[in-house]
């Protein structure tokens, strides 16, 4: 008999947590220093656009314990770490793009030392004309990859012939991933040419491959090792490149260990962060509410290359959609080119980008209506046999949001709630509460086909304990925790007897980055196909040696039983060694079912979607814009849990981190393209007081309908869009000052200031 | 050379510094290679680096969470170290405050947990039954990007219950410490720089004699980002903290006097029970890593723009004892700023105390803060307003802002202009009027000067109806963070 693959998820710790609680688990910067290693601080541009006349680095090169110094003159191979687009220099040569962008690196027998030195180089530019916001950019047509174009029906004719229209204009801001482990690199030189990374990366492939392409030598000369990241949230995922090739060029120059860590201001200077988004729209719909037909256009700040922007923009469009069916579309997205970091993946992935913006149009209609935008919401949602293709042409087969928001509704005792609210709203002079519901429908996959597939290696050792090695990398998201699991199941055995160990190219090759939420959903399934074939294996042995009937073998509780006889897995795997039998494996998945055409923008580009809604109570200060969260209520669709404690922590995580987003996280850049809000000091990202006293989270009760790992569903990215309700729920604190008749013209982050003037907008006020 | 010494996992270490404004954290992690306090920000605003520091506090211990990215190395002199390394049992077991966040899944990523450990070990030694609003304090410093916190605030409320109770051998560690008690002040005299810690105010006031130019060091929650951030340089550095007479706090008739070397946590636990109107901006002053090892004299000293200590001291009308040599004088607070990062001290001069008066009678007072973020996060707008009525008119006021020039100042014409006036709507929104006026602050990060100017306006307003004679609104009408669900 099989494992179970209904068997409940198990609710155990991260399989490093008690390393984590004694400062115990290794990070790139704690691993023991190889002697003669030395530390790279970079030099970065200041100016936004500018030709470089001279760079003059004789100070440099002459100050204190400095060791060496390279320019872009020093990269043996090739100039770029672009992910996709060959754009993106690792320094600059001629011309710089962005203030923070590199320019030179310093080595030095210390960090200080480093650092110290790059202050004393001199640079001459040559200033040019730079492009700092999104507006200009797409008024000068800069875009750094071509416009996209997403159609289903006659959009134009679908408006006119709507009985009410919502037009308007909504802009969202970027969000820095602010990991609290800064990027780094750290470079071993090898024999023969071959260099050993250990770098904080979502994606040691890539790395592998833009270190050799730097390097001008084979990929097979380059390891890549990552044991576990400080945090990723996308921002390791092709920005760690630029870092783990400087790194890479110093020790390849100088012959030495050379360790790359960015002081946390040059880190959010240098790096790319979330897409700024500015939105366009105009959407039809009838009496109740129910749209008709939507067209809108969006306008992402890409920064100064293409990186990610592609995919992150397509992701975009085909989350405008949300959970609801829009009838006749016409979208337009453009990823601006501007003299900025260049923006990149963090946690969605344009995703929450595009949905937020439909949910701002409902709240709108709702609000034009006079209705709960509840109500509105509900009435739009996708049907489950008619009304269920997205505009992008793909089914939507699993919907499940009709009854989650239900259950949801009844179990935040919602109406009872909206009325509480509207009361107090009455009685109150100068605070003003507001309420929302918004749900969420994502989906899941890459929507480039080919990196749907992932490796893994199980190895079973004859004591009975069994290691794992896959694709993936460990940010924090409990993976290796989930994995084995998944291998400790497929097994029968304790999964205490399994270890996860790091990411490395020499193990797995050619793997994806973690990223788009797969990381369980494709290492998972490979870790069960590596292990089942041992079992197997295991299994044919038990019939030959013991006479047992296949059917009857069960792996359980570490001991394997037939019909007529059992025997602990440790004793086992030593008569299968002794009896030569493989007792180890590889193994391989790849997401069946998946189609996209990019030109057209249509196709299936997900396995399948992830659900999950909540419900906030805020309440706001009508003379200054504070508010604070009083209350949240989450319900979300993990399909049938692997773990359930850490899916509930990647859903109260992701919810904290999108209220970030969307509220205190305010990105500045001063008139000279300079980011103003580098440091924590400036750039406000939650604290435990903005987590709500009130925090219900429960998992939906599901099981995925695709034939995903345990039947799962990826738990990463989906609940970053819960706390949309957080926004709007000040959104209708505000309206309430106008009888919820006007809609306040809220911008996100919504800042007290943001708040504040949107609430002067009502009232006519503002000056 | 001298020996800086303090006390590690209950042994003594003794070391010889090279670099006086090496940092803790530096330390820990390149010399002694304990690596689990993490580097994150070097600014002390994450808490990725927070360590605990045990102090005598007459008899009894007094452990501090601070951030040992912007703690100087010999500022430790005579104290004792407690970092993420010193938890765990002899027998490997962990503490039950690192045992319970294992069991209420409080790390993900985990660089940032054993920060959090080490608050939590503070609360845990310092408040046995600890509200969520005592948690939150104690965690005010600690930033998680991952868990969004509901876990670790489970694990903080269960770390009591659930498992049988750790002691430290104060008794043993109070000895140890008293041994390490020093009777003269001590100097590093090195080729780089010169780290002297004088004992006694007198000792000190000669010291700055004759070192005028020397940085003059309390908490160092602000020149240690001087040095790990500009990259600055420190030839010459006086520590304050070691001189018994500027770590006391009186309190009598002629108010409450707080020596220049006390820390936030001391001075604001000291002045809430006079002032309670103080009690929540105090709260959100920094976190509490920074209010441990940061002073009233330093930020007052430091008279940054947006400092927040400054604008209620001066709308409860505080001065400052200056002292040059065995000179002394006093002034008012507001007399000290003259321009931005400018203050009225001579050379050689220092702050010896911060001199609070007592209460007035009948004193309507209150305190706001206006920032994105509850914990830590620096003002866009502080707001003092001190008033007394003499039946519905106004008698006296005194309103004092940060964040709205270039530095911390009273708005004396607003203030005339409603002396005398009747307590009223129309006065006030005249008032709110002759603020904007008044003031033209900056655009920065923080807010443009539109909303400083609309919102302090406002602020002053709900001032008035939290103060309107005979229907003043109660602070949860007006104060979203009074408001539960």
């Amino acid at each position: 008999m099989r494992a179970k693959e209904t068997a409940p998820g198990r609710a155990i710790p991260h399989e490093s947590a008690s390393l984590h609680v004694a400062g115990e688990a290794t990070y790139v910067d704690d691993i023991p220093e190889l002697a003669g290693t030395l530390y790279v601080a970079l030099g970065l541009s200041s100016e936004a656009h500018a030709r470089i006349r001279s760079i003059d680095l004789e100070a440099v090169q002459n100050a204190p314990g400095v060791v060496g110094v390279i320019t872009a003159a020093d990269i043996p191979g090739v100039n770029d770490c672009g992910p996709i687009i060959h754009d993106d220099p690792i320094l600059a040569d001629s011309e710089v793009q962005f203030v923070g962008q590199p320019i030179f690196a310093v080595a030095a027998n210390s960090y200080t030392a480093a650092r110290k030195a790059v202050r004393l180089a001199e640079i001459d530019y040559e200033s040019l004309p730079a492009v700092l916001d999104v507006a200009t950019g797409r008024q000068q047509q800069s875009f750094v990859i071509p416009p996209m174009h997403l159609r289903r029906g006659d959009a134009e004719q679908a408006l006119q012939s709507s009985p009410s229209r919502s037009q308007g204009a909504f802009s969202i801001g970027g969000q820095e991933q602010f990991y609290l482990e800064g990027q780094i690199s750290y470079v071993a030189p090898k024999e023969d040419g071959c260099f050993h990374l250990w770098c904080s990366t979502q994606h040691p492939t890539e790395m592998q491959q833009v270190v050799a392409h730097a390097l001008g030598i084979d990929f097979n000369q380059v390891v890549v090792e990552m044991r576990r990241m400080g945090g990723g949230f996308g921002g390791k995922e092709s920005q760690s490149a630029i870092f783990a090739c400087i790194a890479a060029v110093v020790a390849s120059k100088l012959g030495r260990p050379v360790k790359l860590r960015l002081d946390r201001d040059d880190d959010m200077t240098i790096t790319g962060k979330r897409h700024g988004f500015e939105f366009a729209y105009d959407v039809g719909y009838d009496d109740d509410g129910q749209i008709h037909a939507a067209r809108v256009d969006m306008a992402a700040q890409a920064g100064f290359s293409a990186d990610l922007s592609g995919p992150v923009v397509t992701r975009a469009v085909c989350h405008f959609d949300n959970a609801y069916y829009l009838g006749d579309v016409a979208i337009d997205a453009y990823s601006v080119r501007t003299n900025t970091q260049s923006n990149t993946a963090f946690r969605g992935f344009g995703g929450p980008q595009g949905a937020i913006a439909i949910e701002y149009i409902i709240d709108n209609i709702a609000r034009q209506l006079g209705k709960d935008p509840l109500q509105v919401r509900k009435l739009n949602f996708y049907g489950r046999d008619e009304r269920n293709v997205t505009p992008y042409g793909q089914t939507v087969s699993d919907n499940v949001i009709h009854e989650l928001v239900d259950e949801l509704e009844s179990s935040s005792d919602y109406s009872a709630r909206r009325k509480a609210v509207a009361a107090f709203n009455r009685d109150n002079e100068v605070l003003r509460k507001g309420l929302a519901l918004t749900p969420l429908k994502f989906g899941i996959s890459f929507n480039v086909v080919h990196f749907n597939q992932a490796g893994a290696l199980v190895h079973v050792y004859t004591d009975g304990s069994v290691l794992v090695n896959h694709g993936g990398t460990e940010m924090g998201q409990g993976l290796h925790t989930k994995v084995s699991q998944v291998v400790a199941l497929e097994l029968g055995i304790d999964v205490r007897r399994v270890r996860a160990t790091a990411n490395d190219t020499s193990k797995v090759a050619n793997t994806s980055a973690t990223a788009a939420s797969t990381g369980s959903d494709l290492n998972g399934k490979a870790a069960q196909d590596a292990a089942r074939q041992i079992r197997n294996r295991l299994i044919r042995f038990i019939a030959e040696e013991h006479g047992a009937n296949l059917a009857d073998i069960e792996f359980a509780g570490d001991r394997v039983s037939w019909g007529s006889g059992e025997i602990a897995f440790d004793e086992l795997v030593v008569q299968a060694y002794q009896n030569r039998v493989q007792l180890w494996s590889d193994g391989f998945y790849k997401t069946p079912g998946l189609s996209w055409d990019r030109e057209a923008m249509q196709g299936s580009p997900f396995y399948y979607f992830s659900y999950g809604a909540a419900v906030s109570e805020v309440v706001v200060d009508t003379l200054t814009g504070e508010w604070k969260l009083l209350r949240a209520d989450i319900l979300h669709d993990a399909g049938n849990s692997i773990n359930p404690v850490i899916d509930i922590g990647q859903i109260e995580g992701a919810f904290i981190q999108g209220m970030g987003w969307l509220t205190s996280e305010e990105l500045r850049w001063n008139e000279a393209g300079r980011l103003i809000t580098h440091a924590p000091s400036t750039y406000k990202i939650p604290t435990i007081t903005d987590c709500p006293q009130k925090f219900n989270t429960r998992l939906y009760q599901n099981h995925n309908v695709e034939d995903t790992i345990l039947r799962s569903k990826a738990v990463g990215e989906p609940p970053l869009l819960l706390p949309f309700s957080v926004f709007f729920a000040i959104r209708d604190a505000i309206a309430s000052l106008a009888d919820n008749r006007i809609n306040p013209p809220l911008r996100a982050p919504a800042t007290p200031e943001a708040i504040l003037d949107a609430i002067d907008a009502l009232r006519g006020e503002h000056q | 050379m001298t020996a800086v010494r303090f006390i590690l996992d209950g042994e003594r270490i003794e070391i010889e510094v090279a670099d006086p404004t090496r940092t803790l954290l530096q330390y820990l992690r390149e010399d002694l290679r304990r690596v689990g306090s993490k580097e994150g920000c070097a600014e002390g605003d994450c808490g990725a680096c927070t360590v605990v520091i045990a102090e005598p506090d007459g008899d009894a211990l007094r452990y501090r969470a601070v951030n040992a990215c912007i703690q100087f190395l010999p500022t430790l002199d005579g104290k004792a170290l407690f970092t993420v390394e010193s938890l765990k049992a002899a027998d490997g077991s962990l503490h039950p405050v690192q045992q319970s966040m294992v069991d209420h899944h409080g790390s993900q990523c985990g660089f940032c947990t054993p920060g959090f450990i080490m608050s939590m070990l503070a609360l845990y030694h310092n408040n046995p039954a600890p509200t969520r609003a005592d948690i939150d304090d104690a965690l005010s410093g600690n930033l998680c990007r991952c868990t969004g916190y509901r876990s670790i605030v489970d694990a903080c409320r269960h770390m009591y219950t659930d498992y049988a109770r750790v002691e430290l051998d104060e008794v043993g560690l109070m000895a140890e410490l008293r041994e390490l008690r020093r009777d003269r002040g001590f100097s590093l005299e090195l080729e780089a720089a010169h780290y002297h810690a004088p004992v006694t105010l007198a000792e000190l006031a000669e010291l700055y004699l004759e070192h005028p130019d020397a940085q003059i060091l309390a908490g160092g929650t602000d020149v240690g980002l001087w040095v790990t951030k500009q990259l600055r340089e420190l030839p010459a550095v006086i520590y304050l903290g070691n001189v018994a007479e500027l770590r006391r706090i009186g309190v009598g008739a002629e108010g409450i006097e707080i020596g220049a070397a006390v820390t936030l946590t001391d001075a604001f636990d000291t002045i809430v029970p006079h002032y309670p109107e103080f009690g929540e901006m105090f709260r959100r002053f920094a976190s509490l890593p920074v209010r441990n090892a940061g002073t009233l004299g330093g930020n007052v000293a430091n008279g940054s723009p947006i400092g927040d200590s400054m604008p209620a001291l001066m709308a409860v009308a505080t001065r400052v004892r200056l002292r040059r040599g065995d000179q002394q004088r006093e002034m008012a607070l507001e007399d000290l700023y003259l321009d931005y990062m400018k203050n009225a001290m001579q050379e050689g001069e220092f702050i010896e105390a911060i001199v609070i008066p007592p209460r007035v009678d009948a004193l309507l007072l209150r305190c706001y803060k206006l920032c994105k973020r509850y914990d830590q996060d620096i003002s866009a707008v502080c707001a003092a307003f001190a008033l007394r009525l003499d039946g519905e008119r106004v008698s006296e006021i005194r309103i004092a802002l940060g964040g709205m020039a270039a530095i911390p100042k009273r708005a004396p014409q607003t203030e005339q202009s409603l002396l005398g006036k009747h307590w009223d709507e129309s006065t006030v929104r005249t008032a709110m009027d002759s603020l904007r006026r008044e003031f033209t602050p900056l655009s920065d990060m923080r807010a443009s000067a539109g909303y400083r100017s609309r919102a302090t306006a406002n602020l002053l307003y709900r001032f008035y109806l939290e103060t309107r004679p005979g229907q003043a609104l109660d602070n949860t009408a007006v104060n979203v963070f009074a408001v539960t669900a």
